[in-house]
């Protein structure tokens, strides 16, 4: 090695001992510009406030959701008592709403995570192997998006049999469409960058370099699917609930919630506004958030 | 006597233009590279310049099998390369490997620089054992330092991860390294460091380059022999001193004569070229370079030339212009 290298190296040295190191930028920056905007600070707040709430929800919960109350407090209208009122049975609907926030995010992580890698799979596939393999998948996947999606979700727990392990099932299925559709489109960006021709080069084979360099580089728009597809999926099981198809009584699930105070909707209107509350804000929570790391991940919007 | 390491005879790609949506029909080709052959010794440097999209990356990825050649033959140690497949082209690239021209683009950003470095060789099944101590070592060699290992590449700067990417070739211990514009995404106080460094390894780790390039001094400087690309063609090839002090070929002359000249008081005549680069895919017939080349007569718009010597040394072109020398036949 030369003289004059030996002083270039030198120089490197001290410019790499003056920037310390980033390690992961790309989730600092967006972390950072979520909470400048206030819409998705509001969302990632509601989706906090969520999580806190089912994992402390004995704490919290003056009541027992299912086995407190008696007959003859049924539907007690908002008081100190009950802060939500009570319904039919004279269970505590804060309580149950409450004790609900655990089995609505058991229904979004289950459900988005059957979507996510079912769809990931595909999708990677689809668009790395491309040619016949991919018009073959992605052919099945039009087939399940022409269906509406509750349609679909309807007929499939009709034919598993309902309850909300088969519901979670069914609405995670219905989403797997946009998990192949966004991973096969940045697949088919990411598979013509240079770090995937070098890949090939150096005889590494297709499964790693799909796993290893493909896949992991598609992070970014997956993240931002997963957080509004779980908004979506809560939405879906409650959906098949409140029809009778997903949780059964006397789960304290919102939607099934709604459903069983459907009739007392005149006499006792705060059986119905409270669950339905409930279900809009964790809903409005992932989609703002959702929005949020679409914006902060946006590699346009780096300067 | 040096033997060819590679030897390429009529090498073709032609990208296929294709219409319609549901039965596409091809209409027609792009012929980025065009019935190209040239030959590698063992231990120098090929120069390859051109101007962009006259083929040269693409002839460096066919010689790869990146991308699968149409036709002809490259010849790696006597055997065919060009239609290997699957593990057979895998165990190849143990032998030939590639730096590219980008070195945002060709690292990972997922992955650290041990990682990037070492994926070749785990590719390879080298144990833990031996790949992390030859990581370190690797380091060292293309200038970095063992304690970088655990970053990743955008901690670097442009000159730093061409290194690594010098690093990761390097990792199979290679003899032929096709080098695909390798420093001209650099600075150019940076390229000279880079150039330098590819220098040092070729001596020490006794290696074979393809320099892909379109900066003639570069190229002057790093190769012993030159091939001037012109859409899709060799229109030129030579020892490097012997082409750059006299090219025959019209394209070659004008190339060199853009070269910038460090003194700005010496006189200089400059071929200035007219008119666009040809479509490749609609390429003209007999010389492709008649339309533009100043001295174009009638018989290059109808016959193609082909590669002839023009010396006694090294040196041919493609040129109905330039009288052929019959070269003694070499005794002893």
């Amino acid at each position: 090695m030369s003289a004059e290298m030996q002083q270039a190296n030198q120089e490197m040295e001290a410019e790499i001992g003056k920037a310390p190191p980033k390690e992961t930028s790309l989730w600092k920056d967006a972390l950072s510009r979520i909470v400048k905007s206030k819409t998705s600070l509001i969302g990632l707040i509601i989706i906090t406030l969520l999580i806190i709430v089912a994992i402390f929800a004995p704490l919290i919960a003056p009541y027992h959701p299912v086995d407190d109350g008696s007959v003859i407090d049924r539907y007690q209208s908002p008081s100190a008592k009950h802060w939500l009122g009570t319904d039919a049975l004279g269970r505590d609907i804060f309580s149950r709403i409450v004790y609900g926030a655990r089995i609505s995010i058991q229904i979004g992580v289950i459900a988005v995570g059957i979507s996510g890698v079912v769809g990931v799979l595909l999708g990677g596939i689809a668009g790395y192997v491309g040619r016949w393999v991919d018009m073959v998948i992605m052919r099945f996947i039009d087939i399940l998006m022409a269906f509406p999606s509750i349609l679909l979700a309807i007929a499939m727990v009709a034919v598993m049999g309902r309850g909300l392990t088969n519901a979670m099932i069914a609405v995670g299925i219905v989403g797997v469409p946009h998990f192949a559709r966004i991973v096969r489109s940045t697949v088919l960006s990411v598979k013509e960058k240079e770090f995937v021709e070098a890949a090939h080069a150096t005889g590494v084979k297709n499964g790693r370099i799909l796993f290893r360099h493909v896949l992991p580089n598609t992070m970014a728009p997956l993240i931002v699917q997963t957080t509004l597809s779980i908004g979506t999926a809560i939405l879906d099981a409650a959906g098949l609930s409140f029809l009778g198809l997903g949780a059964q009584a006397p789960k304290p699930e919102w939607g099934a919630m709604l459903n069983a105070g459907r009739a007392a909707l005149q006499s006792a209107p705060w059986v119905i506004t409270f669950p339905g509350l409930a279900i809009l804000f964790v809903v409005l929570g992932f989609n703002l958030l959702g929005d949020g790391l679409r914006d902060a991940l946006d590699p346009r919007l780096k300067q | 006597m040096t033997q060819n390491l590679l030897e390429v005879n009529n090498l073709k790609k032609h990208f296929p233009i294709k219409k319609g949506a549901i039965l596409p029909k091809q209409v027609g080709a792009v012929k980025a590279v065009d019935g190209v052959s040239f030959h590698v010794r063992k231990g120098e440097t090929l120069g390859l310049v051109g101007e962009s999209g006259c083929g040269k990356s693409t002839t460096g990825r066919s010689i790869l099998n990146l991308i699968k050649p149409t036709e002809g033959e490259v010849k790696y140690k006597g055997q065919n390369i060009a239609h290997y497949k699957g593990e057979q082209l895998r165990q190849l690239r143990k032998e030939i490997q590639i730096i590219f021209q980008d070195p945002y683009a060709s690292l990972n950003p997922r992955m650290t620089v041990e990682q990037i470095i070492e994926e070749p060789m785990r590719a390879f099944k080298v144990p833990a054992s031996e790949r992390k101590p030859k990581v370190e070592k690797l380091l060292n060699v293309v200038g970095l330092s063992p304690y970088h290992k655990h970053r990743y590449p955008h901690q670097f700067s442009g000159g730093q991860r061409q290194r690594i990417g010098i690093a990761r070739a390097l990792s199979l211990d290679p003899e032929l390294i096709i080098c695909d514009e390798p420093v001209s995404a650099l600075d150019v106080s940076i390229q000279a460091q880079v150039v330098n460094l590819m220098e040092d390894l070729q001596k020490e780790f006794d290696l074979t380059y393809i320099f892909i390039a379109h900066d003639l001094s570069v190229v002057h400087h790093i190769s012993d022999r030159v091939a001037v690309m012109y859409l899709g063609e060799i229109v030129e090839v030579g020892e490097v001193e012997e082409l750059y002090k006299n090219p025959k070929h019209p394209y070659t002359q004008a190339l060199l004569s853009a070269i910038p000249e460090a003194n700005p008081h010496k006189k200089r005549d400059r071929i200035m070229l007219e008119g666009d680069l040809p479509s490749p895919s609609d390429p003209p017939q007999g010389c492709k370079f008649h339309t533009r080349c100043p001295f174009a007569e009638e018989q290059c718009k109808v016959e193609h030339p082909k590669l002839k010597d023009v010396s006694t040394g090294d040196h041919q072109a493609a040129c109905h212009l330039v009288n052929e020398v019959v070269k003694e036949p070499v005794s002893g």
